[in-house]
């Protein structure tokens, strides 16, 4: 029995051992890539023989690599900053006051989170040129500055609070801002972070409306930049340097999810689990 | 004095009455401008013929006739079908596989369960670029080693029998982390008295599964199904990176067809018209399958 049991566990390890290589080497593989040359790319070995900066440097030299870096890291702060600011406010409304249409606008919001974009997209790109925001920050950051999700989120985490609280604050001759931004914020943290992370996370990969609003390399964002890097056939003969673009792409979000891993993982399931 | 005060009083109360509106305003300006206007002007360019610079003009149905005639958008629609056929099932499986071994006793849970969930967060642009390395048919890591086995190389991206599946594996490869969570969630809402009660009945592992563990954990089997759905209709950056669309259109989706009418080929009505066909397709298939799942649970 004991026997079985010994070799039931080396077995399980096995397996997630072989699960974890398959999720993780292909990254490792990457990096090692970005250092290699041409000749040795298409190889198995995890680390070049001769590693050199070379397709950094041919890479930073093609592409605004640095200001598109900039550019995303302003929009998803931005565009997070506005989400948990609306997402407060919004939520604070429809869980702590009362008044008419309230219930509608509930329902209003959560029919139109499963509105597929493929509808508003066209307008959307339309209402930016009429605003005159092709290719501006602002057209990145306006179309997003409000989430359905966010104002949920916050709506749920005020809802959790005692309405003592608020009534005390009241008497203490606090306003409606200060009440939701200097008492109730501490008590809902974890909503906040949740709700930083996801809006940030989003921004940050978000492909498809920047390929639609700049066109002026300048302002483009990070994975805008190298996607249109790696399809435009300016990197084509070589591979290391469109490999050298994604390791760049990829390398803040892997050190942030270094340290903040569980807060990640918590926030990415708590999407599938608000259903 | 005395008016003035009533005045003032009359001013409190109003702004009180006012102030819920006023908090909900930015999302009642959101959606005026980024969801009713747009559903509507969506709907009133289905009647338009329209390439942004020369004025619309009124064309009735014809978008829509064009619509039923194109075959390269029905192509598209059964290309994104074929990718959900496979990618579906096998994102199903590998995450309740690997949540189930997660969900055992061990030791380096968190390794483990950070290492599924990398893809997860990275960006869908760097997954796609690293793939296309590692499928490349004479470079590629995959045929390489498929060579070393003695087997023959495969044209993962450039044989159109095959690459829609290849991108359908790599999709499930970037995601699968996420569903490994949702389930092991699933699985710790399990009690684990049902485990021990069927152990001294002498169920088999296999039969507690099967018999505890499927039907409690229903609910999170048919989010991951509706979740990935949604994903999968959504496809766009691989195949845009990726192949382009190619090889002979094996790996269209919808929306790259959607994006390549409006943006490349600026038709904005006839690319509207895709639009909203296809978004009515995915919420009636999104409504269907939570019928479908309510009346099972």
């Amino acid at each position: 029995m004991d026997k079985k049991n010994t070799f039931r566990k080396i077995l399980l390890y096995v397996a997630l051992s072989i699960a974890a290589v398959t999720f993780i080497y292909p990254f490792l593989w990457m990096i090692g890539a970005s250092f290699a040359s041409m000749q040795e790319i298409g190889k198995m070995n995890l680390w070049p023989s001769h590693p050199s900066w070379k397709n950094f440097v041919t890479m930073i030299a093609k592409i605004p690599i640095w200001r598109s870096l900039f550019n995303s890291l302003l929009v998803a702060a931005f565009t997070t900053s506005l989400v948990i600011f609306t997402g407060s406010v919004v939520g604070y409304a429809l869980a702590k006051m009362r008044f008419k249409g309230r219930q509608l606008i509930f329902y209003i919001i959560v029919f139109t989170m499963s509105l597929p974009f493929q509808v508003t997209l066209i307008p959307n790109y339309i209402t930016i040129v009429n605003l005159r925001l092709v290719d501006t920050y602002l057209g990145l950051i306006i179309p997003f500055a409000v989430s359905a999700f966010a104002i949920l989120m916050f709506r749920q985490a005020f809802q959790g609070l005692p309405q003592a609280l608020i009534d005390a604050a009241r008497m203490d001759g606090c306003n409606e801002t200060q009440i939701i931004f200097k008492i109730l914020w501490p008590n809902i943290k974890p909503t906040i972070v949740t709700v930083a992370i996801l809006s940030f996370i989003g921004s940050w990969n978000e492909v498809l409306w920047p390929l639609i609003v700049i066109r002026n390399e300048q302002l483009m964002t990070m994975p805008q930049l190298v996607t249109l890097f790696a399809v435009g056939g300016r990197a084509d003969a070589q591979l290391g340097v469109k490999i050298a673009a994604a390791v760049l792409l990829a390398l803040p979000v892997m050190i942030a999810f270094l340290f903040f891993q569980k807060h990640f993982i918590q926030s990415m399931a708590s999407t599938g689990l608000k259903d | 004095m005395n008016t003035t005060a009533v005045h003032i009083e009359n001013k409190a109360r109003k702004k009180k009455n006012f102030l819920p509106y006023l908090l909900v305003s930015p999302y009642l300006l959101f959606l005026l401008v980024f969801v009713v206007f747009p559903v509507l002007f969506c709907f009133y360019l289905t009647f338009n013929k329209w390439n942004i610079i020369a004025p619309m003009h009124f064309i009735g149905l014809r978008n829509y006739s064009r619509l039923i005639h194109d075959r390269l958008f029905w192509k598209a629609i059964l290309n994104t079908l074929q990718f959900l056929l496979l990618h579906i099932p096998l994102q199903l499986t590998v995450s309740l596989f690997l949540a189930y071994l997660l969900n055992q006793k061990i030791k380096a849970a968190a390794f483990f369960r950070a290492s599924f969930f990398m893809p997860v967060i990275v960006s869908g642009v760097v997954v796609t670029i690293l793939w296309q390395q590692l499928l490349g048919f004479d470079t590629g890591i995959i045929n390489r080693f498929f060579v070393s086995l003695g087997l023959g190389k495969v044209g993962w991206l450039t044989n159109p029998n095959i690459a829609i599946y290849s991108i359908a594996a790599m999709a499930t490869w970037k995601n699968v982390g996420l569903y490994v969570i949702l389930f092991l969630v699933g699985l710790q809402t399990v009690p684990t008295q049902y485990y021990e009660a069927a152990k001294m009945e002498g169920a088999t592992r296999w039969q507690q599964f099967y018999h505890i563990t499927l039907p409690m954990i229903n609910p999170t089997i048919f989010m991951v199904v509706i979740l990935s759905t949604i994903g999968g209709f959504n496809l766009f950056i691989e195949p845009y990176i990726m192949t382009g669309g190619g090889p002979l259109n094996s790996t269209l989706s919808a929306v790259l067809y959607i994006y390549k009418q409006a943006f490349q080929y600026y038709n904005m009505g006839y690319s509207a018209t895709l639009g909203f066909f296809y978004a009515i397709m995915i919420m009636s298939v999104v409504v269907l399958q939570k019928r479908f799942i309510e009346k099972e649970i």
